[in-house]
């Protein structure tokens, strides 16, 4: 019965299907396909036997990674990026988009915001580019002006101290603009009226940023902080990768550039997939805790 | 804005917002403005700091050395096939499987679309992928660029709410009628109805594709194939400056230092100019309710 439900679908939808097939088929090979490759984490890798013919090895892989010694400071590493670019890099965007949002003047409007987006397209390659030239202590423009008020010289890209502020402040810089558009687009659905009425009210423009647009903001804003706790532990790989060297690694070395350089460089397939999947795992854990934790306290959940 | 009638808080309001913009405003552009005009100046005036409003000592010795350099064009010249060719390849997927999920009356569509919205959450991490790739030889190919990946969820989901909500029910159902089919009904109105909306997802996966080094990174070995992103690499981070490799030492040494930063800001705006030309065409649309489809997603 039902099969044959099926079948009639094939038929008389055959050109939907024709036209969704190749996305099934991409997402198939390329994600799932991958998904059935992490049994490799259990598993020693056998050249010769392929993905999933080596010698069955439990969660040894696993354990090699918690006793190595590096296991405390890529967590603590990892975690530490993550968290100082949520607690500073998630408020920026909202408040960015509160501020555009007060702009009267339409162009003026236009103007900013075309400005705060562009950053976001700039390569990361050509932003650490930028970071390197623009920071440089000898020739760079923020390391004469440091000079100017008297910090003197201080290697911003290669002290463990400043790696995690030059680190989240570019990360502000570049797609806070662009993080701000969601934000106002959720601002755009908020009803004119109620800022009439609170007008009438003799309620001052903070106060309607307060207590209009702020409140509308709430829904977009858990879901987006859901979102982004579900990536605690996964910084990006590439701008961290090319800010590294050799006097800020010890901050610097997070789960996915040492997943690169185990796995990719020196070829220990099995031990680096354990990694990335512990990664993967304690990421789903947070996303699905924090999203159970908000459908508790505020009704807004992902699903 | 006129500032009679303005009780004292409203007028700090609005003093404080306006000083905000300014500060933001300068934050952005200036960095900017600053690598435009190091790019053109001698090097040394910009390297002691001298340069700060305007360029001094014109010169494009920069310039000349990064036109001279066989590697950019190569890179130039790989990047803009796999932008243009990966594009094309993401839209013809994404379009068509966006459209047909966007259809109530396709019922395996929920699941379909479950199946690939759970890929955003969780996937086989970066070295079952890459083996998979070796297992399918594509590595060190230019397929490699075009093909994996070729759907990018979010920009699917943008894609199905736009075709949701601008498509009226009625409009499928009167093409029906004259015997329109799914494939005409596509191709001839929906798609003609949506181009704001494929500028702009058009315009994701093509600075997705223009600005991406991880695929050159992990899967090319060859230098014929590396896109552009890589070269920059070289001479931004690996401090390669000269195609001769007289970056570091000897007696070129200090002649090449000199000039190296004044290549570096060159190279910035040279790899950047493309993407920043396109980007005024397409930021009309970004305002028309394109994004409203990711927040409802």
């Amino acid at each position: 019965m039902k099969q044959a439900m099926v079948k009639k679908s094939f038929v008389r939808d055959y050109q939907l299907w024709l036209m969704v097939l190749p996305a099934i088929i991409a997402i198939f090979v390329f994600n799932y396909i991958p998904m059935y490759g992490i049994q490799l984490a259990f598993r020693d890798y056998d050249f010769s036997k392929g993905l999933t013919g080596g010698e069955f090895q439990g969660l040894h892989y696993f354990k090699q990674f918690i006793d190595s010694y590096q296991f405390s400071s890529l967590m603590t590493n990892t975690f530490f990026i993550s968290l100082a670019t949520i607690v500073l890099g998630f408020p920026a965007p909202i408040i960015l988009a509160l501020m555009l949002n007060q702009i009267r003047v339409k162009r003026m409007k236009q103007f900013m915001q075309t400005t705060v987006y562009l950053p976001h397209f700039i390569s990361i390659i050509v932003l650490v580019g930028m970071l390197n030239v623009l920071l440089s202590s000898e020739t760079g423009i923020v390391g004469h002006f440091m000079k100017a008020i008297g910090l003197g010289h201080i290697n911003l890209l290669a002290s463990t101290n400043t790696f995690i502020p030059v680190y989240v402040l570019s990360d502000i810089w570049q797609h806070c603009g662009w993080n701000s558009i969601i934000y106002l687009a959720a601002l755009s659905t908020v009803d004119p009226q109620l800022y009439d009425s609170a007008k009438m009210d003799g309620a001052s423009r903070m106060q309607m940023v307060r207590y209009i647009d702020l409140p509308a903001l709430k829904p977009t804003i858990i879901i987006l902080f859901i979102l982004s706790m579900g990536n605690i532990l996964s910084t990006g790989f590439e701008k961290i990768f090319l800010m590294q060297n050799s006097l800020n690694l010890p901050v610097s070395e997070v789960i996915a550039t040492y997943v690169y350089k185990i796995g990719i460089v020196s070829s220990q397939f099995s031990y680096a997939s354990a990694i990335g999947l512990f990664n993967t795992i304690i990421n789903f854990i947070f996303l699905i805790s924090m999203n159970a934790i908000s459908r508790k306290m505020s009704d807004t959940s992902l699903y | 804005m006129s500032i009679k009638g303005k009780s004292p808080t409203e007028l700090g309001f609005s003093i404080a917002l306006g000083l905000f913009c300014i500060a933001i405003f300068l934050l952005i552009a200036y960095p900017l403005y600053f690598i435009i005009i190091a790019s053109i100046s001698d090097s040394v005036l910009v390297s002691t700091g001298k340069v700060l409003l305007f360029p001094k000592g014109v010169s494009f010795f920069g310039y000349t050395e990064i036109f001279k350099d066989e590697r950019i064009w190569t890179g130039y010249r790989n990047t803009i096939f796999y932008t243009i060719a990966g594009t094309l390849v993401n839209l013809l997927v994404t379009l068509p499987a966006a459209y047909v999920l966007s259809r109530k009356d396709f019922k395996a569509g929920k699941f379909i679309m479950f199946a690939f919205i759970f890929t955003m959450f969780f996937n086989g991490g970066l070295i079952p992928t890459y083996l998979l790739m070796k297992d399918l030889h594509l590595i060190n190919t230019v397929w490699v660029f075009i093909i994996p990946f070729c759907v990018n969820v979010f920009y699917l989901i943008i894609a199905r709410t736009f075709f949701e909500s601008s498509l009226p029910k009625e409009l499928y159902e009167a093409a029906a009628m004259d015997g329109c089919s799914h494939f005409t009904y596509f191709m001839k109105v929906a798609l003609p109805l949506s181009k704001a909306m494929i500028s702009v997802i058009g315009l994701y996966y093509l600075v997705g594709h223009w600005n991406d080094f991880f695929t050159g990174l992990i899967y090319i070995r060859s230098n014929e194939l590396q896109p552009l992103q890589i070269v920059l690499r070289d001479i931004l981070l690996s401090n390669q400056v000269f195609s001769g490799g007289a970056g570091t030492g000897g007696s070129a040494g200090g002649y090449a230092q000199r000039y190296a930063d004044q290549i570096k800001y060159g190279v910035i705006i040279i790899s950047t100019l493309p993407i920043l030309l396109v980007y005024p065409f397409i930021q009309k649309y970004f305002d028309k309710g394109v994004m409203i489809g990711s927040v409802k997603g």
